[in-house]
């Protein structure tokens, strides 16, 4: 069963990023219809590929970095179909639903004799797990489209405008699509952080011990409680708020990555 | 049905020929009146815009002479003399008439290849004649068709994507930047036709606001009362500046009247607010070092037109695939259009055989004295269901199989084999 929902949520992301990829080309209504229903087929197989995941493991998928993995590229997909709902624009999806397929095809890469079996930690701990990569997904988000925002400036300050320009969304949108994502990091990211200080004291009685991962994690929320700050004002408005956008994410890569594998005590997959 | 296309355009007319044989809205009417009082055409269509004059009809019976007669209607309606007009008309019938109006719809056939004006056009002539009662269902079903095609070659080609003009592409411009212009400001900076070109752009566009500056204040006012604008006084540049998203100039000057300390001035006071400009002066009217400020987009009259020759290749490059969805809709219409006909001659051979039954009992039962009234009308009703029986076949596959349809292309043929002669056949001794 894992197997085949393994094959229906590749085949579902893999068509749709084909049906982006020919929307963003062709501008075709139904092409880039079509291409949100199946990244929600994709999102729906996926779940149930997290779900058979956590039975056959008995504990949560992303007790792992290889789960986190599959729950980040899931997350990273059901984010960016809000934003496209929301903002009712479908021309980011092109470069927007390759991090979900990579993800995804990455976290299935995992020898199985890796995977031992933790002890659940609870819905708070679920919570927590959950909100932070969801915050992560997003901020991976604005990233993608704060680079699409620098490439297009850039395009339209040269004066060479390719076909593809003139099927991005406007630079505006990019900027407000952007801050829709970062909010929803860092709303997740806060209140992710405050469970995880929860858990940690009904697991050892007090809210707080050092890990370099709580200075990052709250580095990762200043930052981009700045950026939000600077983008509002109009000094920064623009290509000056994404470089700093990309900057942060940055540092998001760092925590997930560096922070986790060497120096945190309760962050680490290995 | 015959359909059938009298018309000129930009191509085959000059512009003071194509004056005098445009119609306004009253003398569309009154030509599609006198078109069919006249028995000229059943079903009529007047197209009229600065680029073309064209009547669309479906004639009262399938003639090559109604196209002459819609000719000299023409010339008669419009005062112009048939030698003249016999110049510059062209003439269309059936595929080709329909062919030539979806292609006019596309926007294939206009002066500007792709151009979005004409669909709206076209839409507007049909709701017309459809409300004066002047169309039926054959060229509501096309006219129906053409806007569909209008429709899907600007949505599924890049026809009618691409600006054609440099005020197009400057506005196109600002809609990358700004996205919906309709919570934007622009300043235009100049009273002339390149200002207004732009002006009419924006206002399509839904500008919120619109503000004018020109060195002659009543020529100033005069535009910005035609569109709705209001007047900046010339010079005022501190001020005037910190409030448009972009600013137009078109300005007959030597040097620039914009540099760049006078906007880096303006950018600091509105916070770097992004700010685009489009400078379509010769000389240029705003300092090329401008570009250079953070969140400040420059255009000139070269790169604008760098941008529309660009645009060109691409809508040029985009023809087959435009011709492609016309040649498919015309398909549709012409298979509609058969299987119209050939219900319509399945009926008329129904009829026929019926009336040709009903005289062959006739003349027949006069020899069978032996037959009971009751045994008559049994035979009569045993020939009735045995007409049905061969008819309801062949009638039910012409409604169904759409490839039998295409097959059958020539309805007239089947007409004159089946139904010709009827009258000549009662008429002998």
């Amino acid at each position: 069963m894992d197997h085949l929902y393994f094959i229906l949520t590749l085949v579902a992301y893999a068509a749709s990023l084909a049906c982006y990829t020919g929307f963003l080309n062709t501008g075709k209504v139904l092409v880039g219809r079509c291409a949100s229903v199946l990244l929600l087929l994709g999102l729906v197989a996926h779940y149930f590929a997290l779900l058979e995941r956590s039975r056959g493991l008995h504990t949560v998928p992303y007790h792992d970095l290889y789960g986190s993995m599959s729950l980040f590229g899931w997350l990273v997909a059901l984010t960016y179909l809000g934003l496209e709902f929301y903002h009712q624009q479908r021309s980011v999806g092109a470069f927007a639903v390759p991090f979900v397929l990579a993800f995804f095809v990455a976290s299935h890469l995992a020898p199985p004799d890796r995977l031992t079996p933790t002890v659940a930690h609870g819905v708070v701990f679920a919570l927590h797990v959950t909100l932070s990569i969801l915050a992560y997904a997003a901020f991976a988000l604005s990233f993608v489209l704060s680079l699409i925002y620098l490439g297009e400036e850039r395009l339209l300050r040269s004066r060479k405008l390719t076909s593809v320009v003139w099927r991005l969304p406007s630079l505006e949108l990019l900027e407000r699509m952007s801050h829709s994502s970062v909010l929803v990091g860092v709303i997740s990211i806060a209140i992710g952080t405050v469970l995880g200080f929860i858990w940690v004291d009904r697991l050892t009685g007090q809210y707080w011990f050092y890990d370099p991962k709580y200075v990052i994690t709250l580095l990762v929320l200043f930052l981009y409680l700045l950026y939000f700050q600077l983008a509002r004002t109009t000094a920064w408005r623009g290509a000056r708020a994404s470089r700093l956008c990309v900057f942060n994410f940055f540092v998001v890569v760092l925590s997930f990555t560096v922070v986790n594998l060497y120096f945190s005590h309760s962050h680490r997959y290995f | 049905m015959e359909i059938v296309l009298v018309g000129l355009n930009h191509r085959t007319a000059p512009v003071e020929v194509r004056e005098r044989v445009s119609y306004t809205a009253e003398q569309a009417r009154r030509a599609a009146a006198e078109l069919r009082s006249r028995g000229i055409l059943e079903e009529t269509l007047v197209l009229s815009t600065c680029n073309r004059s064209e009547v669309y009809g479906v004639p009262p019976e399938s003639s090559h002479e109604c196209a002459a007669g819609l000719s000299s209607f023409l010339s008669e309606f419009h005062e112009v003399r048939p030698d003249i007009l016999g110049r510059s008309l062209y003439h269309h019938y059936d595929r080709h008439a329909v062919r030539h109006l979806f292609r006019v719809s596309a926007g294939l056939d206009s002066m500007l290849l792709g151009e979005a004006e004409i669909l709206g056009q076209v839409r507007e002539a049909y709701r017309f004649a459809h409300e004066q009662g002047a169309t039926g269902p054959v060229l509501n079903r096309m006219f129906q068709a053409a806007l569909e095609v209008g429709k899907r070659v600007r949505s599924e080609t890049e026809l009618g994507t691409r600006p054609m003009s440099v005020a197009s592409a400057g506005v196109k411009l600002a809609e990358r930047i700004f996205g919906k212009l309709s919570e934007r400001k622009a300043l235009v900076l100049g009273a002339g036709t390149i200002s207004e070109q732009v002006i009419m752009l924006l206002r399509d566009r839904g500008i919120a606001q619109l503000l004018v500056m020109n060195r002659s204040r009543e020529r100033a006012e005069k535009l910005a009362t035609e569109f709705r604008g209001m007047v900046v006084p010339w010079g005022e540049w501190d001020a005037a500046l910190q409030t448009p998203d972009m600013i137009i100039s078109s300005v007959a000057a030597e040097d620039p009247i914009l540099e760049r300390d006078t906007l880096e001035r303006a950018m600091s006071a509105r916070g770097n607010r992004a700010l685009f400009l489009m400078d379509l002066g010769l000389p240029r009217n705003i300092d090329p070092a401008a570009a250079e400020l953070y969140n400040v987009y420059l255009y000139n009259l070269d790169d604008l037109g760098g941008i529309v020759k660009q645009s060109r290749a691409v809508r040029e490059s985009e023809i087959p695939r435009a011709e492609t969805i016309v040649e498919e809709h015309v398909g549709k219409f012409l298979s509609w259009q058969a299987s119209v006909e050939l219900v319509g001659l399945v009926e008329e051979l129904r009829a026929r055989l019926q009336d040709e039954r009903n005289t062959f009992v006739r003349d027949r039962m006069e020899s069978m004295k032996h037959l009971s009234a009751d045994d008559r009308v049994r035979m009569e009703a045993l020939m009735g269901e045995l007409l049905e029986k061969l008819l309801l076949e062949p009638a039910e596959r012409l409604r169904g199989e759409k490839e039998l349809r295409r097959k059958i292309q020539n309805v007239e043929a089947l007409r004159d084999l089946f139904l010709s002669n009827r009258h000549a056949d009662r008429e002998k001794p």
